[in-house]
């Protein structure tokens, strides 16, 4: 069972108190994209084993979305942040590269 | 290679000079320079797969590359579930196919399954369960998958252990399957593999795959820890790790990786002879021929390759299952495990030609894999050889995504939900 | 034969007798005792039959890693098969009985005789019991069956409750033994909190039987000053009979408690479940010694060698006169001087090394023990009890060099480390040589939520196998024992023992694994440790393999002539030791089993003949009923006086959102498909909810309160699903939007008034002007009403004129009795959930999770009216322009109506001519609801027809079994009033 520390309200959260949300950083297509890049928002997914990026809602906490950067092999987490960003976060970047300097990066 | 069959008298045989005679069930060769198929994946799927491209298109050249040892995914991790009392017609078809090769695979193997068409029961517990299993019996009935609906009384005919008046989600009926059941899970990849290897396919474990070559959108060929290996066509049948792979050929699917746990109590004389599905609860149980209560649930939720889950979700199915078995109150978990499930965009698994030319996928099977082995290699085989699919294949293609088509069996009620 | 000796007994008081049953047999113990000692001192060496050849079976070991003293505990509500009698405290009254066996454990006809069980190796059953194919089923299944499985099923609820409990600690240390409490100490003293756990009711382990001295005292001595000092510091928990289960991800480790099981029916709870988050987890949880295999090591008698000296030291329990110990290292030379020391006698002493010249062994010279180097044991003599031993060279091939009459032996083939806890997580073992045993791997921890190290194993847990080790390891004070002397890796007795005899030497004793049935697997290319495994059953019993494992991958090593590190291990899973079901589940069962929300009216409806029905987790009358009605009944009277009089429905449970701010209009234009921006104040809208994959998720209606704030009503048990997938979009998406949105579901009580009577029954409240022209259809309005702050929406989901009036929840229950009591007169009268999904069915109002079902979109169900094309953009949009949804040939909502007036069965499909590509009937169409109609006084469904609407006045067959037929015309989906004059009033 994870513990992830929401970046809101500070909490080491427990795995019951989170709801998982699956991949972070998804570009929203709507109306005008094309079907391929509608089915590639909708459902292709990186799905890594190793850093991963993943929603996850504060859901018996301060209701927040926020997001966590989490390797999949070990279940290790390099950190977390808010939701409110479209892209890794240099600081979670440095934190993963610090302890995986093998990892090819965010693509 | 000549085997030797497994019968009574052979085993009556050897007994007299202490089973010295006994020869391999499947050889360990190391790879040839190039095969004309390479199955990546020595799980039941994988292994169907390969069988049936020999049984039934002649196919022989071909190796299984098996990163760990065979059978070792989810063919023996799972709760060895087998029905086919499935909602969409695209689904029946498949399951009932598999369902209906289970009914022979021990004869066709030469290898006792122990497929156990003991009966499967899904409890409505909600009206609008019961509402969705009474659909799914119709539709079974024009798909011609032998399911009917039953109510509260016969159920407890059927499992006088089940408590059918339970305070809070009482039971109303059940979806039964009177030949659904199960099978022993490791029997039938080891049962395959001594059938493949038989036909003199090459069935290398402890070799992992490290790249897919490719040239003009076409496989050549795979890197593995044993080395290059050349092939005419190439399946994927990896389950949990199917992006894994698909990464490595440059394509990406819709498909993340969870832990499915499963438990097992201590074995018990014989008090169930049947399979009984709870999906309101989130719990379904049976009881194996050693005598143990074989127990699972619900997925964990966030992508996880570490074969190890959350401990809630134990407490939720072993909650869920006391409900509806308040015996099992005094019984022990003896051990409980995780395996990786490629969960996809409708929950329906994969049986696809990819981007990439010669490419074919498998996967996508979620939590109900077992059931669907000897249906699954049967249309896989299909595919690969023909390169496109056949009927049974025809619906569960990668481009159902693109065109909004799904096949979502999630709105039986109760079904994976 | 076992008795008890007349002095000695560290944890037995001998004040205390209790008087137990075995078998109905009566016997007598003492409080300290275990089941197995209490057993033992009265003589009851066999207890058991092993699961496949039914062999007799005794008591081996006396902790958890025992495999054949598993008996059934109990009574009825207090029945428990399968518990293990070596870590079951004795209790007065202890109901006991042995287990797998017909008719009696002295007499049991499943034995497999000595000649037959050749026929029977591992997977035998694999290569046979093939033919005829319906025979596995009917024939060998029930057989294997009948013969496998251990103790009886309990059959009786569960007479004892269960509690779980939370804890969060610095430091966990599993085990109590002198390494745990050493450790503990060094980290409470650095002031971390700690918590230890100990799984048996005494601190120490197996030190005080072992003997040395710890800081310059007895071991007895330092453990009891030890335990004092931990227990005089606050920042340290200590628990017993609290074993560690199971290390889960992230420091999580689960507790298992036995709280009462020794004390039955005394009101507590019988286990207790922890679920603690450590920071760091200490493993010291010990070793357990491995057996040796030779031919009948499975006769009872036959026990290890630890297990001996812990009867006699523990609870003074001979479990022979005359033993002969085999072993081949010196720690079970203590065993010898145990049984010296308590006046039994030690006949030999059979080392398997070539020579062995430790400390206590030449102690053991010195004492004038016979000892036998480079010897093993060619085969146990006797058969429900030993009655001697066939001395052969370790060396050879089972010649034998003599008899020696013996009524137990002792064996030890050394000790392995207990890597569980260290395993769980994915920690790394090696193997090491000198000691013969695998243990953690130090550099290969299991890691934590940041990478560190999880678990940190000490003293025999980490493979220091002798006191001063342990104490070194532990970082505790110098201790002091004998040096002991390399031990030999030896499994097998005798090295070249023949088939004969190897079919004979048991690994598993419990499932019947024996060393030919490994070499076999071998053989047969199983060669993976996990196809070995799972191919002879090794470890698989209740034991897990404690005893067996390392003996059977030694022996799979050498069929396959490898090193032992290179077959390696199988996976080790939680939990440690089986635990109970009841203590997983915790206090959720029954009417707990999971929360129940109840609305403010909740219990008028249970004293009022509530029949309920689960909604998520709240609970609705599905009717109400009267004395001598059945379900059918009610609720159609129910129908017929809200269509005629004036019915009252709780709609509590409808979700309620506000959705709140500047850009609120905005937003809801994105989350629903009409254009809720444009909804003046004052009005109500339907709206439709999609998500982005284009499927209708939910309706309601939504009501614009103010110019910046909107109510939002979603279905019942969609409420808090609905508000997390809008805070989703909110927050992840349109961040920069000010919205704001609160729940306010149970915030409010909700009653809809429906039917003709409806704007009367308000009149009687008063306070508010519902008249049709102050409140026309769809509007709403806020006041008091009947005194108590209401809002009244002018909604209808019957067709009927409806009110839906939402008070605050405390003034709910009291606003629902006002009703009753002021239209008595009117006829008012509550109604169910049946008469509302009837009512609406009647009137062509689609239900979500009937007519839709998550592959259904909006356009399929003839609400196209309901999206707004004015929208460049909503969640759906463009997945509802897919090919395959913006197809013409999609199935869309009808109503059906059989042409007998019957009632359709719910679920039934309307074929289509021939069949497709798989064989499977053809199908058009199905039904989506379907209900009888007392209004209409008939059959009435609605269902998904392909190209439905196209299709009116066409007859569709719907097969309802194999050969029975039931024809439906599509129609109008609206049956009842299509006019809409009833609501219109």
């Amino acid at each position: 069972m994870l513990t992830l520390t929401c970046p809101y309200c500070g909490v080491k959260a427990e795995e019951t108190e989170l709801a998982p949300g699956g991949e972070a950083h998804l570009k929203r297509s709507g109306p005008g994209s094309s079907d391929e890049e509608f089915e590639s928002y909708l459902f292709a997914r990186k799905n890594p084993k190793g850093v991963h990026f993943e929603r996850w809602r504060h859901s018996y906490g301060c209701g927040k979305w926020f997001l966590a950067a989490r390797c999949t092999a070990t279940l290790e987490v390099f950190g977390t942040y808010p939701a409110q960003t479209p892209a890794p976060t240099p600081d979670i970047l440095a934190a993963i590269k610090a302890k995986r300097p093998e990892w090819e990066g965010y693509e | 290679m000549a085997q030797r069959r497994y019968s009574l008298f052979a085993v009556a045989r050897e007994a007299m000079r202490f089973h010295s005679g006994w020869e391999r069930a499947w050889t360990s060769p190391e790879p040839k320079k190039r095969y004309d198929v390479i199955v990546v994946g020595a799980g039941g799927h994988g292994l169907a797969t390969a069988y049936y491209l020999g049984k039934n298109h002649g196919i022989r050249n071909i190796a299984v590359i098996e990163k760990g040892w065979l059978g070792g995914g989810n063919t023996g991790r799972n709760t060895t579930i087998i029905r086919s009392n499935y909602l969409q017609d695209p689904s029946a078809a498949l399951y009932e196919k598999a369902r209906a090769l289970y009914e022979d695979l021990s004869q066709d193997l030469n290898y006792n399954v122990m497929f156990s068409p003991r009966g499967l029961l899904m409890l409505a517990q909600t009206e609008h369960e019961v509402r969705g299993y009474k659909r799914t019996v119709h539709a079974n009935t024009l798909q011609g998958v032998e399911t009917e609906w039953i109510d509260a009384k016969r159920v407890k005919d059927l499992v006088p252990i089940i408590n059918i008046d339970g305070p809070r989600y009482p039971v109303l009926g059940a979806l039964y399957q009177a030949r659904g059941g199960t099978a022993r899970h490791d029997a039938v990849a080891w049962g395959y593999a001594r059938a493949c290897s038989a036909m003199g396919m090459d069935i290398i474990q402890q070799c992992e795959v490290t790249g897919i070559r490719t040239a003009n959108g076409r496989v050549q060929g795979i890197d593995t820890t044993k080395g290059a290996i050349d092939c005419g066509k190439l399946a994927i049948v990896v389950a949990g790790h199917s992006s894994v792979l698909a990464e490595m050929a440059g394509f990406r699917l819709p498909i993340e990786s969870m832990a499915l746990q499963a438990l097992v109590s201590e074995p018990i004389k014989p008090c169930m002879d049947v399979v009984v599905m709870a999906n309101t609860v989130h719990g379904y149980m049976s009881q194996s021929d050693k005598g143990e209560m074989v127990i699972g649930g619900g997925t964990d939720g966030f992508n996880n390759y570490t074969q190890r889950g959350s401990w809630q979700h134990i407490e939720e199915t072993v909650r869920a299952l006391i409900e509806t078995f308040p015996m099992i109150s005094r019984l022990k978990m003896l051990r409980q495990w995780g395996g990786i499930v490629d969960m996809t965009g409708d929950r329906s698994p994969i049986l696809s030609t990819t981007p990439v030319e010669n490419i074919f996928v498998n996967c996508g099977w979620g939590t109900g894999g077992f059931k669907a082995i000897p249906g699954s290699g049967w249309a896989m085989a299909d595919l690969v050889a023909r390169g496109q699919p056949g009927p049974l294949a025809a619906d569960f293609g990668l481009n159902r995504f693109r065109e909004g088509r799904f096949i979502d069996e999630s709105v039986a009620a109760g079904v994976a939900h | 034969m076992s008795t008890r000796l007349s002095r000695g007994g560290r944890l037995i008081d001998r004040s205390k007798p209790m008087n137990f049953t075995f078998n109905g047999k009566r016997l007598r113990g003492f409080a300290g005792d275990t089941l197995a000692s209490a057993l033992l001192g009265a003589d009851q060496m066999l207890v058991g039959r092993s699961f496949k050849y039914h062999r007799p079976r005794g008591i081996v070991a006396s902790g958890v890693e025992e495999p054949n003293a598993l008996l059934g505990l109990g009574r009825g509500a207090r029945f428990e098969p399968d518990q293990r009698a070596t870590t079951t405290e004795l209790f007065e009254g202890a109901d006991t009985a042995s287990q797998n066996h017909w008719p009696s454990l002295d007499f049991d006809v499943g034995v497999v005789n000595n000649w037959a069980y050749r026929f029977l190796p591992a997977g035998f059953y694999y290569k046979t019991f093939m033919f005829p194919r319906v025979a596995w089923k009917h024939l060998f299944e029930p057989v294997i069956r009948r013969s496998a499985g251990l103790g009886r099923a309990p059959v009786d609820r569960d007479g004892d409750r269960y509690e779980q409990a939370y804890a969060f600690c610095d430091v966990l240390v599993a085990g109590g033994g002198v390494a745990g409490l050493a450790a503990a100490l060094q980290a409470a003293r650095a002031g971390k909190r700690v918590m230890v756990l100990e799984q048996t009711p005494h601190w120490g382990g197996r030190a005080p039987v072992d003997g040395g001295t710890i800081d310059g005292k007895p071991v007895a001595d330092w453990i009891k000053s030890a335990v004092q000092d931990l227990e005089r510091m606050s920042n340290v928990t200590l628990r017993n009979r609290c074993m560690v289960a199971g290390v889960h991800d992230h420091g999580h480790v689960i507790g298992y408690e036995r709280v009462a099981d020794h004390t039955p029916g005394d009101g507590r709870p019988r286990h207790r479940l922890w679920r603690i988050r450590a920071g760091e987890i200490i493993s010291a949880t010990g070793a357990i010694e491995r057996p040796l295999a030779f031919a009948g090591n499975d006769v009872p008698g036959v026990m290890l060698a630890s297990a001996v000296r812990d009867y006699v030291v523990n609870f003074a329990v001979s479990p022979g006169d005359r033993t002969v110990i085999v072993t081949n290292n010196d720690d079970a030379y203590r065993t010898a001087f145990a049984l010296i020391d308590a006046g039994l006698i030690v006949a030999a002493i059979v080392d398997a090394r070539p020579s062995a010249t430790g400390d206590l062994v030449q102690k053991a010279r010195a004492r004038g023990i016979r000892v036998l180097e480079g010897r093993g044991i060619a085969k146990v003599k006797g058969t429900k009890r030993v009655t001697g031993v066939q001395i052969c060279a370790q060396a050879g091939e089972g010649a034998a060099l003599e008899d020696i009459a013996c009524d137990c032996v002792a064996m030890s083939g050394g000790w392995s480390p207990v890597v569980h806890l260290w395993s769980h997580c994915g920690g790394k073992l090696i193997w090491d040589e000198a000691r013969a045993c695998f243990r953690p791997d130090a550099t290969r921890p299991p890691t934590g939520d940041q990478g560190q190290p999880m678990v940190r194993a000490v003293g025999a847990a980490n493979g220091a196998l002798t006191l001063p080790e342990v104490l070194a390891d532990a970082g505790g004070p110098a201790a002091d024992a004998p040096a002991e002397g390399p031990i030999a890796a030896v499994w097998v007795m005798p090295q070249g023992a023949p088939d004969a005899l190897r079919f004979k030497a048991f690994l598993d004793y419990q499932n019947d694994v024996k060393v030919s049935d490994v070499q076999l697997a071998a053989r047969e290319g199983y060669t993976s440790v996990e196809h070995t495994k799972r191919y002879t059953t090794l470890g698989m019993a209740t034991d897990q393999g404690k005893l067996s494992n390392i003996n059977g991958l030694a022996v799979l090593s050498d069929a396959l002539g490898q090193p032992i590190p290179a077959t390696g291990t199988t996976t080790f899973r939680p939990p440690y030791e089986p635990i109970s079901f009841g203590a997983i589940a915790g206090e959720a069962r029954g009417e707990i089993f999971q929360p129940l929300r109840r609305t403010p009216m909740h219990d008028w409806h249970a004293s009022q003949g509530a029949h309920w029905e689960p909604v998520g987790l709240w609970r609705r009358p599905y009717c109400y009923l009267r004395t001598g009605e059945g379900l059918q009944d009610a609720v159609r009277r129910e129908i017929r006086n809200t269509r005629n009089a004036v019915g009252l429905l709780d709609a509590s449970t409808l979700g309620k959102i506000l959705v709140k701010g500047p850009d609120a209009g905005r937003f809801l234009d994105m989350m629903y498909t009409n254009m809720m921006s444009t909804l003046p104040v004052g009005k109500c809208r339907y709206g439709l909810m999609c998500n982005e994959n284009g499927f209708l998720m939910d309706d309601g209606v939504v009501v614009r309160l103010s110019e910046d704030s909107w109510l939002c009503h979603t279905t019942s048990g969609g409420a808090d699903r609905i508000h997390a997938h809008m805070e989703d979009w909110l927050q992840c998406e349109w961040w920069d939007w000010k919205v704001y949105t609160a729940n306010l579901t149970e915030q409010f009580a909700q009653v809809a008034v429906v039917g003709p009577n409806a704007r009367k029954l308000l009149e009687k409240l008063g306070g508010m002007d519902v008249s049709k022209e102050a409140l026309p259809f769809m509007t709403w309005a806020e006041g008091t009403l009947g005194g108590v702050r209401a809002r009244v929406f002018r909604i209808s989901f019957s067709g009927e004129l409806s009110y839906e009036i939402a008070v605050p929840a405390s003034e709910g229950m009291a606003f629902w009795t006002r009703f009753l009591e002021a239209g008595a007169d009117l006829g008012v009268m509550p109604y169910g959930t049946e008469a509302l999904h009837v009512m609406r069915a009647e009137k062509g109002f689609i239900m979500i999770g009937d007519e839709t079902d998550g592959t259904v979109i909006p356009q399929d169900l003839g609400l196209g009216w309901a999206i707004s094309k004015k929208k460049a953009d909503y969640i759906g949009k463009r997945a509802q322009e897919r090919s395959h949804m913006a197809s013409p040939d999609r199935w869309q909502l009808v109503g059906l109506e059989t042409l007998d007036g019957s009632v359709l069965p719910d679920g039934v499909h309307a074929a289509a001519p021939g069949h497709n590509a798989n064989g499977q009937r053809n199908v058009q169409g199905r039904v989506t609801s379907t209900y009888f109609s007392p209004t209409l006084n008939k059959g009435i469904a609605m269902g998904l027809v392909h190209r439905g609407p196209a299709r009116m006045g066409e007859v569709l067959d719907f097969p309802v079994g194999a050969d029975k037929v039931v024809q439906a015309r599509i129609v109008d989906p609206v049956f009842y009033d299509k006019e809409g004059e009833k609501g219109n009033v």
